[in-house]
């Protein structure tokens, strides 16, 4: 019986599980890293313990420091997520040598899963089909591309060891096969330190379809059906749904059972999930993840189950408490991944401090940060999942677009707004849809700049709440003249002007370089902003951090910042070049500068001694000393010339 | 809670014919204000900016915190008033918030005339200082002037009331804690040095700047020594030789950037005079004013309608309401700052100057400001009120109203005639602040009054001398008796002369209020200290 559970991972993995062995009424113990020691994890658990600087090297993928801390609190078991030490089979062991309770499957299990090649022989001998393609340990570059010209382009490269999709390359032909590998390898050192490579047949138009499987250590094994992840941008999941939309009764039998196969041919106990890559009604192995899933949850809804609970039966030794014919599906579930990233800068990572999170209330989400919450740089950029769960598919996808455009969070860029975009897109609508489908409507997904969200951070800093004092309603007033104004914005990394006339009837005209626009009937209440744009209305919540303001408008938010001319933007008006002068009596100690020396601001070219003081002559601005009239030693009366500089 | 009940049909046909009178004469002030906004002619303004500096309206612009009301002062200043057109007087005046302050800012005009000072440019450069002086608000002259305007020097030069009076005033400002600062972005000739020199802080923009007591052609002139006027003045002779300025700017911008920080750095504290309410919307939209007013000003109306216009939620605790009743008093708030108001609706009785008399001394004992809202043709005349003494209860009510220490305004709101214009609080009673509608009129008497009077003193006079007087000469003497003071009674012929502080549309009267009574009912926390004697 397991009575504590120490976590080993943090975010929302973290808080999920705690949440579980919490209602099942377990102690739980949180690890964090210095970067996160006020996390939401850290303050959800009852004990927690640091393990290490926030680079996850040294901490949550330190396996001696997390040991230490499941001995510092005498847990008797781990649960470690995913990613980090999910899939590590030293963690496993070092877990068993400590007479901790691994929740996850055995470390053989995850060795024999962690090697592409040795999983894909294993179910081939199982009976499992796998994708046409080369597995051989002779990884010699010319055999590897005779192998190729065998398989036939388009085909890709992987790394044997990898995941995610580092280490992976597409190639089109012959010639570009050479290049492909070596780069291919590089990554493939990088990211996992073993630079063997596979080579498969590329499928064109495919859906990432996986099948959740649960074994117990009494032989039982079952399929909890199967997920369409197949919304992915560069390899990363980004919405999963279950049941998967394209997949028949029959199908799905045939898949599970396949997967059933797969696992057992390891032996597999606990959660874990078997990856077929899928095109028309053919299916082909990829992996086996040996671990929870991040997308578990729909799962989870559609079944009516907390995967987790039963983790952590089956860990304790307890047999399944469902055999397969139990099991029905009830309705459809879709999940998506919201990241602390920027859409509109192609995905980069987001990081700093969250000034207001709000989740909407009739969904479950699964979150690992929550208002005033630091989203650090060291780690994955994920923040939480938004899942929904109706009778059917599009009642789904409708709950979770209402989902997404009540949902605030402010103070990191996040994709919540290209999100909606996916749910909102029509191939995502059929069902249809294949891994291509973000690549493919990558325009219509990250749409251009909508005027909208300026309009109405213009209107906010324009106006003010009702009951503000004359003094505070910033809009403008003028006796007798139009209430017009200059902003100095700055949006996306850009600089300009926006031009505001009030006219009497309370309407605004904003002229911004991309035109302009009627702005009337702003009403604003707290957070919330309400306004009519050309006739239209609008809605948002606005929050003014700072110089910045923030408009969330249908999950989307924008930041905007309004500048002003602070004093250090102009250069320095010390006449850089010219003449320097010797600024009191005194002898020249030293001289650190020869004619021809590029010189920077601030740099001391000579030294001047006076009164018993020295003083450093320092170069006003940056520049080239084209002349020096003094020489060490050399007694200079106030206002000598000591050298020449030029711009 | 007393909620004013608005009795107004806005679908009656006067209504709609008084909305349509009054619009039209605020339409005509904007379009008025939106000429003289442009400053001197196109050629001047060209060539301003030709030289790399901002329009003054640009610059005040600049130096205010985004989206700042700005409150200005004598907008028509100087409107035909002299042979040439001096657009504001030839320098803006006006309170804008600068770093989260309201500051008192006077930006000379260089596109007009050079931003020489008139009579009137000078009028309106005091006024501006007599109101930082009073409200404690910190200056920030923007100048770029080319000092007095030599023809008129007698009328510019040497009266107490006249240039000297700005850097007495600097010197005094300084002394009661109200920061003095100096942006030099253009001219500083003659007395206008003594603009920045007199400054606690003074900024100058590098090759455009320049302060001296005597330019390049006055020092030939003097001495025969040949001088450019960067070296005789500029800005790095001033900051970095003469000390004279403190901080060098690289271009308006720049100063103006400097300016705002040194407003910041000034570390000011104010504290408030009266409680502080949340401010609430009135009841009634002020639009409506539009058609309340009657285009006769002799045409009655009930000045609780524009009461309920202006102050808060439309609340209003009326004092003595069955007592006096042609002058209206009482409490409200206007942006939740608590006022008095006293309002004509009629003309003065004894009565209502007592009643008045009472109501100003509640409120100066009570510290709440006063607001007068004037609609006076005058006490009334007779014999029956001669014989009563209504000379001495109007007496009563002038000295209240001239010895009230709380902070006073006044809107006229229609006529301005006569004694009544002193009980109510006229130009002469030192009240904070004073504005005028469009459809006002001020004079010692009405035009028709004026004309009768003097066509029976006229008549009169001749018929002793056995002349005879025509009808229509008569008549036509009256006629020009009336047109003269319909030119001069004339609100934009009042606030061209500074009889006032502007000419305000009605519907911003609650705004403009609002903004001076903040600014008026707080004191300025003045560090205590002083220093020993500097030997300099």
């Amino acid at each position: 019986m397991i009575k504590t559970l120490l976590v080993a991972n943090r975010g929302e993995i973290a808080c999920r599980v705690m949440r579980t062995a919490s209602r099942l009424g377990l102690e739980t113990v949180a690890v964090y890293s210095d970067a996160d020691a006020d996390a939401l994890h850290v303050r959800q658990a009852d004990r927690a313990v640091r393990i290490g600087p926030p680079v996850a090297a040294s901490s949550y993928l330190d396996i001696e420091a997390v040991m230490g801390a499941v001995a510092a609190t005498g847990a008797d078991a781990v649960h470690p997520g995913y990613g980090f030490l999910s899939e590590n089979a030293e963690f496993a062991d070092a877990c068993a040598e400590a007479g901790c309770v691994f929740v996850g499957p055995s470390s053989s299990a995850i060795r024999a899963m962690g090697s592409k090649i040795e999983a894909k022989h294993l179910v081939m001998d199982a009976g499992t089909p796998v994708v046409p393609g080369y597995l051989g340990d002779d990884q010699d570059p010319e055999v590897l591309s005779e192998k190729a010209q065998e398989l036939g382009f388009p085909l890709l490269i992987k790394a044997s060891a990898g995941g995610g999709g580092r280490g992976m390359r597409r190639v089109d032909d012959a010639e570009s096969f050479g290049a492909a590998l070596d780069g291919a390898r590089r990554e493939a050192t990088a990211a996992f330190g073993d630079d063997r490579v596979l080579l498969e047949r590329l499928i064109q138009q495919p859906k990432h379809i996986e099948v959740q499987v649960l074994g117990d250590s009494h032989g039982n094994m079952v399929y909890l059906f199967e997920r369409d992840c197949s919304t992915q941008r560069r390899h990363q999941k980004v919405v999963e749904e279950a049941p998967a939309p394209t997949v028949s009764d029959a199908l799905r039998a045939t898949m599970g059972e396949a997967a059933v196969r797969a696992a057992r041919a390891i032996d597999y106990v606990g959660a874990g999930t078997v990856e077929f890559i899928m095109e028309g009604e053919d299916f082909y192995f990829m992996e086996m993840n040996t671990r929870l899933q991040v997308e578990h949850p729909v799962t989870e809804a559609i079944l009516g189950l907390d995967l987790v609970e039963l983790q952590l039966q089956v860990a304790a030794g307890e047999p399944l408490p469902f055999a397969q014919e139990d099991l029905r599906i009830d309705g459809h579930a879709i999940e998506v991944r919201v990241y602390a990233e920027n859409p509109k800068r192609n995905f980069l990572p987001s990081s700093g401090k969250l000034h207001r999170v709000a989740w909407p209330g009739d969904v479950r989400v699964d979150a690992g940060v929550e208002t005033s919450s630091d989203v650090p740089v060291h780690y994955d950029p994920m923040m939480a999942k938004v899942i929904a769960h109706a009778p059917e598919r599009s009642a789904a996808i409708t709950a979770l677009r209402r989902a997404l455009r009540r949902t605030e969070i402010v103070g990191v860029e996040h994709n919540v707004g290209y999100l909606a975009n996916i749910l909102a897109h029509p191939e995502f609508a059929s069902g249809t849809y294949t891994t291509g489908l973000t690549a493919d409507a990558a325009a219509s997904l990250s749409p251009a700049d909508d005027p909208m969200p300026l309009l109405l951070a213009v209107a906010s800093l324009v106006t003010v709440p009702a009951g503000a004092g004359p003094w505070e309603n910033t809009d403008g007033f003028q006796l007798n003249l139009p209430h017009a104004q200059r902003l100095r914005l700055r949006r996306n990394r850009k600089n300009f002007e926006v031009r505001v006339v009030r006219s009497r009837d309370g309407v605004y005209r904003v002229e911004s370089p991309d035109g302009a626009a009627d702005v009337g009937e702003i009403v604003r209440h707290d957070h919330r902003i309400e306004a009519r744009v050309d006739g239209e209305p609008a809605r948002a919540s606005v929050y003014s951090i700072g110089a910045n303001v923030f408009i969330v408008r249908d999950g989307a938010t924008e930041r905007i910042e309004l500048q002003s001319a602070a004093v250090g933007d102009f250069q320095s008006i010390a006449n850089p070049q010219g003449n320097i002068a010797a600024p009191m009596p005194g002898s020249i100690s030293a001289v650190a500068v020869a004619a021809g020396d590029h010189v920077k601001a601030g740099q001391t070219l000579m030294v001047l001694e006076a009164m018993k003081m020295e003083h450093n002559i320092v170069a006003p601005g940056d520049g080239k000393v084209t002349t020096v009239n003094v020489v060490p030693g050399q007694r200079v009366d106030e206002g000598t010339e000591l050298l020449v500089l030029e711009d | 809670m007393a909620i004013l009940r608005s009795t107004i049909d806005t679908e009656d046909p006067s209504f709609k014919d008084n909305a349509e009178h009054n619009r039209a004469l605020s339409g005509a002030l904007r379009e008025l204000a939106g000429h003289i906004a442009l400053g001197g002619d196109e050629r001047s303004r060209n060539r301003h900016i030709g030289r790399g500096k901002l329009l003054p309206r640009d610059r005040v612009n600049g130096l205010l915190d985004p989206g700042s009301p700005f409150l200005e002062i004598g907008q028509l200043g100087g409107h035909q008033l002299y042979d040439d057109e001096i657009p504001s007087g030839g320098i803006i005046t006006g309170i804008g918030r600068v770093e989260g302050k309201e500051c008192m800012v006077v930006a000379n005009d260089a596109t007009v005339k050079g931003g020489t000072y008139y009579p009137i440019t000078v009028k309106k450069h005091l006024r501006a200082q007599e109101i930082a002086l009073e409200n404690h608000l910190p200056c920030v002259y923007l100048v770029d002037s080319g000092g007095a305007f030599l023809p008129l020097q007698a009328d510019v030069f040497p009266d107490r009331e006249h240039f000297g009076r700005i850097f007495y005033n600097q010197a005094n400002l300084s002394a009661a804690g109200i920061p003095q600062i100096a942006v030099v972005m253009g001219s500083c000739t003659a007395g206008g040095a003594y603009v920045p020199a007199m400054c606690d802080v003074a900024i100058i923009v590098q090759n455009q700047g320049t302060i001296f007591l005597g330019g390049p052609p006055l020092v030939k002139a003097a001495t025969g020594e040949e001088v450019d006027a960067e070296s005789l003045g500029g800005g790095d002779v001033h900051t970095r030789v003469s000390g004279v300025a403190d901080l060098l700017a690289a271009n308006d911008e720049h100063a103006l950037a400097l300016a705002r920080e040194t407003v910041a750095a000034s570390h000011l504290h104010y504290r408030s005079t009266v409680d502080v309410a949340e401010s609430r919307e009135p009841a009634y939209p002020a639009e409506e004013i539009y058609g309340i007013l009657p285009p006769d000003s002799r045409t009655p109306y009930d000045v609780r309608e524009v009461i309920a216009r202006i102050v808060d939620a439309s609340d209003f605790h009326e004092f003595k309401a069955l007592y006096g009743e042609t002058i209206v008093c009482g409490f409200a708030r206007i942006s939740g700052i608590p006022v008095a108001i006293l309002a004509n609706n009629g003309i003065l009785f004894s009565e209502s100057a007592l009643k008045a008399t009472h109501f100003i001394q509640l409120a100066d004992r009570r510290g709440v400001p006063l607001v007068f809202l004037q609609n006076i043709t005058g006490f009334m005349v007779g014999r029956r009120y001669e014989n009563e003494g209504i000379a001495k209860d109007g007496a009563k009510m002038v000295t209240a109203v001239a010895c009230a220490r709380v902070p006073k305004f006044t809107v006229m709101i229609g006529g301005s005639f006569g004694a009544g214009n002193y009980a109510m609080c006229g130009r002469a009673y030192g009240g904070r602040m004073l504005w005028t509608w469009p459809n006002s009129r001020i004079s010692v008497m009405g035009g028709e009054q004026a004309a009768h009077v003097l066509a029976t003193v006229q008549g009169d006079s001749m018929a002793a001398r056995g002349n005879d007087w025509p009808a229509p000469e008569r008549d036509a003497f009256m006629a020009g008796i009336r047109d003269q003071y319909e030119h001069e009674g004339h609100p934009y012929f009042a606030s061209a002369r500074l009889w006032d502080d502007g000419v305000i549309d009605p519907v911003d009267t609650r705004r403009v209020l609002g903004l001076a009574l903040t600014v008026a009912t707080r004191e300025l926390e003045v560090q205590p200290g002083r220093f020993g004697v500097f030997r300099m």
